[in-house]
């Protein structure tokens, strides 16, 4: 039964990553480009751990963390030099 | 306690993927750009959320020890999205409205997103 739900949580993670690529190209604006981008990490994480859970090892924790922190400080770092035009002042 | 245990693993990963792709298929969908920003915190929340916790009881269930790295990553991402959607939504303003726009600033005379930068005759 995991496996079934493993399968199913991966197809559902990695459709949702082929619609975030699908929205990054035919974005209207740069703010929903950021978000798509930003959402992509997301679900990176998502199967990242999905992937270190169904092959039961620990070591995609720590990549799933710096993924995560790197998917913060660039969203940041985007949306900052759309604001300010610079990004550390 | 081993279906026990299979049964709320598989509960999290199902529900964990349906709100992930609800959130992604949400931010295609959606027409307004304020409405968009809301469809994936659910991805980030309940979507990342259920499969950290799956992950979690696999660990003690099937691996026999406590993991607590996932806590850190949902610590992690729930601390970081509020901010990464503030930002954004300023970008939002910055780009798409004017001052005409958006409503009147309560004690204030202008809203800070379209002040000009106070540093920029240096």
């Amino acid at each position: 039964m995991i496996a079934a739900a493993t399968t199913f949580a991966f197809v559902c993670f990695a459709a949702a990553i082929l619609m975030n690529l699908w929205k990054v190209i035919t974005a209207g604006n740069v703010a929903d480009r950021i978000l798509a981008l930003d959402t992509m990490f997301i679900n990176a994480i998502a199967l990242m751990i999905l992937y270190g859970m169904s092959q039961g090892t620990e070591i995609f924790f720590e990549a799933a963390m710096i993924i995560a922190m790197l998917g913060f400080v660039s969203t940041v770092a985007y949306a900052r030099f759309i604001l300010r035009g610079n990004i550390i002042e | 306690m081993e279906t026990l245990a299979d049964l709320l693993i598989s509960g999290f990963l199902i529900t964990a993927g349906i709100f992930g792709i609800v959130g992604s298929y949400g931010l295609i969908k959606l027409n307004d750009p304020m409405s968009r920003l809301h469809a994936p915190t659910k991805a980030t929340t309940l979507g990342v959320g259920g499969v950290l916790l799956a992950s979690m009881l696999h660990a003690i269930a099937f691996e026999g020890h406590l993991s607590l790295h996932e806590l850190m990553i949902t610590l992690f991402l729930f601390l970081t999205a509020p901010i990464t959607a503030h930002f954004i939504a300023k970008v939002h303003i910055h780009q798409r409205e004017s001052k005409d726009s958006l409503p009147e600033p309560c004690g204030d005379s202008s809203w800070a997103t379209h002040d000009l930068p106070e540093d920029s005759d240096q």
